[in-house]
């Protein structure tokens, strides 16, 4: 323990150690679609999830490590209710959630010594698409106010970009899932690999259904989607993962976590190979079962 | 990892593991928030007889589910307080909940238990069962044994699917928290010693759901017949009973329309007969 370390320094270390505890992880995005939002992130678990229903209209995305963003998630909803169960049910915002979850990590981040290794976003859907929120909040208590889509976790840039290149706003709920996995597949270096509807994690939060809006989307339900998103005439608006997308859709749901190329990615996009699936290993052993887990199934 | 265990400015019981049970939480994070807490300190006595009080409430096992049927008045004192009250209620998608009693306690006790259920649902990301759900209920009605002593009373019906077996469950209370399962029907509130003896000559096991209905209705005629707190269908005003049914299908209140028709079908049967469809005296 060093005798004296600058406010400065030890800022940046815990950022340096949450961001590159962030980046090791896959990432999930958040995108609006005509019916309301939609959330997508590849997790092959059907027990721990990465979305869930926060209240009415509202849901919750996190990445990270599993324990943290649980405890953060099951504060929203106590958060939520109690606000809900105060005032009124119309009351309960995502604006409000969002800035509640901001001074939560960032009072995490400047007070403990161990800031929360997570990214999350809260999403509303409105009565009308142009009432739909989204917010980004990383482990520092940073918000950003999201219009049509946001990405967390590891390689955000690359795949918000290769969403941005696609992104149309009033695309349909196929349209959108085929924009988002394209990107999210995309995101394992060059290498384009075959999401399946068994490594996915996909809810939305559905406009037209009365009181409470979020729903999973699984099954054949997903399949169907999934097979939607991958006909020519879904994704025609974004024409970059096309051909690639074409060739893989022969690949069959069913062979899911077999699907070769594809899962040995999360260790190779850590970049510096060797060191990355080290780290990886490591953050296995102290017990993350969101990310570390993952490489196990694989294989 | 204690509650504070990140920091005193941290809200402690947001961030502790805890419970699933949100009536809990409120207990820990704003105690001032639940219900109990006004009502135990209240001076309650006289006074609590002038408040408005919910009356009667039927429910009645169905083919596949249950029907719960409520009148629409409160009274306060010799006084009709609201023609057109709502005391039953939709807890979840599988069941229902009715309230008798001063209302305004009854009223907290229905939003609160409508919450713990999604709050349950939410955190554990799955239902409770029927009797995790009647059991909850209890504790609640339980917690608001300090206001029943001062004469806050309040007790709920609680009626619903049940998803492993495919019937539909009653569940009456005491102020005391008693829990009891009811077979068959039940009634609650001041007519519901009407009610139910007319249940009694009219219900019969495995009727289909539409019967059902029309004998609670009849239930209710008889209870508002002679029970100056339970009112009538009001036939001027087009206000009916509350009449809600939780079958496979989940739970689906009726129309004001479905309602009227069925209250309708009563009223013009009682035209005839005002005492209502007579049962046999000898069994065939």
């Amino acid at each position: 323990m060093p005798f004296y370390v600058s406010p400065e320094q030890a800022m940046k270390d815990k950022a340096d150690y949450a961001s590159k505890a962030i980046t090791r992880g896959r990432s999930g995005v958040v995108i609006e679609y005509d019916g309301g939002i939609l959330l997508v992130a590849p997790n092959p678990s059907r027990a721990l999830n990465k979305f869930s229903e926060i209240y009415d209209r509202i849901a919750f995305a996190a990445v990270g490590r599993y324990n943290e963003f649980e405890n953060l998630r099951k504060a929203g909803v106590r958060y939520a209710d109690t606000t809900g169960f105060q005032y009124d049910r119309q009351d309960v915002t995502a604006r409000g959630l969002a800035i509640w979850y901001a001074q939560l990590l960032g009072t995490i981040f400047t007070e403990s010594n161990k800031p929360f290794e997570v990214e999350i976003v809260v999403a509303e859907v409105g009565e009308t698409p142009d009432r739909d929120q989204i917010y980004r909040i990383t482990f520092d208590g940073s918000v950003a106010d999201e219009h049509g889509f946001a990405v967390m976790g590891g390689h955000a840039d690359q795949v918000a970009a290769a969403v941005k290149e696609r992104f149309s706003e009033g695309m349909t709920l196929a349209g959108a899932l085929g924009v988002a996995t394209a990107a999210l597949a995309g995101q394992a270096n060059d290498e384009r690999r075959e999401i399946t509807a068994a490594q996915l994690e996909v809810a939305v939060l559905d406009r037209s259904r009365p009181h409470r809006t979020f729903r999973r989307l699984t099954g054949a339900r997903l399949d169907a989607l999934l097979a939607e998103a991958r006909t020519p005439s879904a994704t025609a608006a974004g024409t970059g993962a096309g051909p690639a997308k074409a060739a893989g859709a022969g690949q069959a749901v069913t062979d899911g976590r077999a699907g070769p190329g594809g899962k040995a990615a999360p260790g190779a996009k850590a970049g510096p190979g060797g060191k990355a699936a080290k780290t990886d290993g490591a953050g296995e052993a102290a017990g993350t079962p969101e990310e570390g887990g993952r490489p196990e199934e694989e294989t | 990892m204690g509650p504070d265990s990140y920091g005193p400015r941290l809200p402690g019981p947001y961030l502790s593991p805890g419970t699933s049970s949100f009536a809990d939480f409120l207990a820990s994070a704003a105690p001032d928030l639940l219900p109990a807490a006004a009502a135990g300190s209240a001076g309650g006595g006289a006074l609590a007889r002038d408040l408005p009080h919910g009356t009667t409430i039927v429910a009645a096992a169905c083919d596949g589910g249950v029907v719960m049927a409520g009148d629409r008045r409160a009274t306060a004192g010799n006084m009709i307080s609201q023609r057109d009250i709502q005391k039953v209620f939709r807890s979840d998608d599988y069941s229902c909940i009715g309230i008798a009693g001063v209302a305004g306690i009854g009223i907290d006790l229905v939003r609160i238990f409508q919450v713990e259920l999604e709050h349950y649902e939410k955190l554990e990301g799955r239902t409770l069962s029927i009797e995790g759900k009647a059991n909850r209920l209890a504790s609640l009605v339980k917690a608001n044994l300090g206001g029943a002593m001062q004469g806050l009373v309040v007790v709920p019906l609680f009626a619903g699917f049940d998803e492993d077996s495919g019937i539909g469950r009653i569940f009456s209370y005491d102020v005391a928290g008693g829990r009891y399962e009811e077979h068959r029907f039940y009634g609650i509130g001041s007519g519901s010693i009407f009610a139910r003896g007319s249940l009694k000559k009219l219900y019969r096991d495995g009727m289909p759901v539409p019967d059902v209905i029309l004998a609670c209705m009849q239930a209710l005629y008889d209870a508002a017949d002679d029970d100056s707190a339970t009112g009538g269908p009001d036939v001027t005003r087009r206000i009916f009973p509350i009449v809600a049914t939780v079958t496979a299908d989940g739970y689906q209140r009726l129309t004001d329309a479905e309602a009227g028709a069925y209250a309708q079908t009563v009223i013009d049967s009682r035209m005839r007969s005002p005492d209502g469809p007579p049962a046999p005296l000898r069994q065939p």
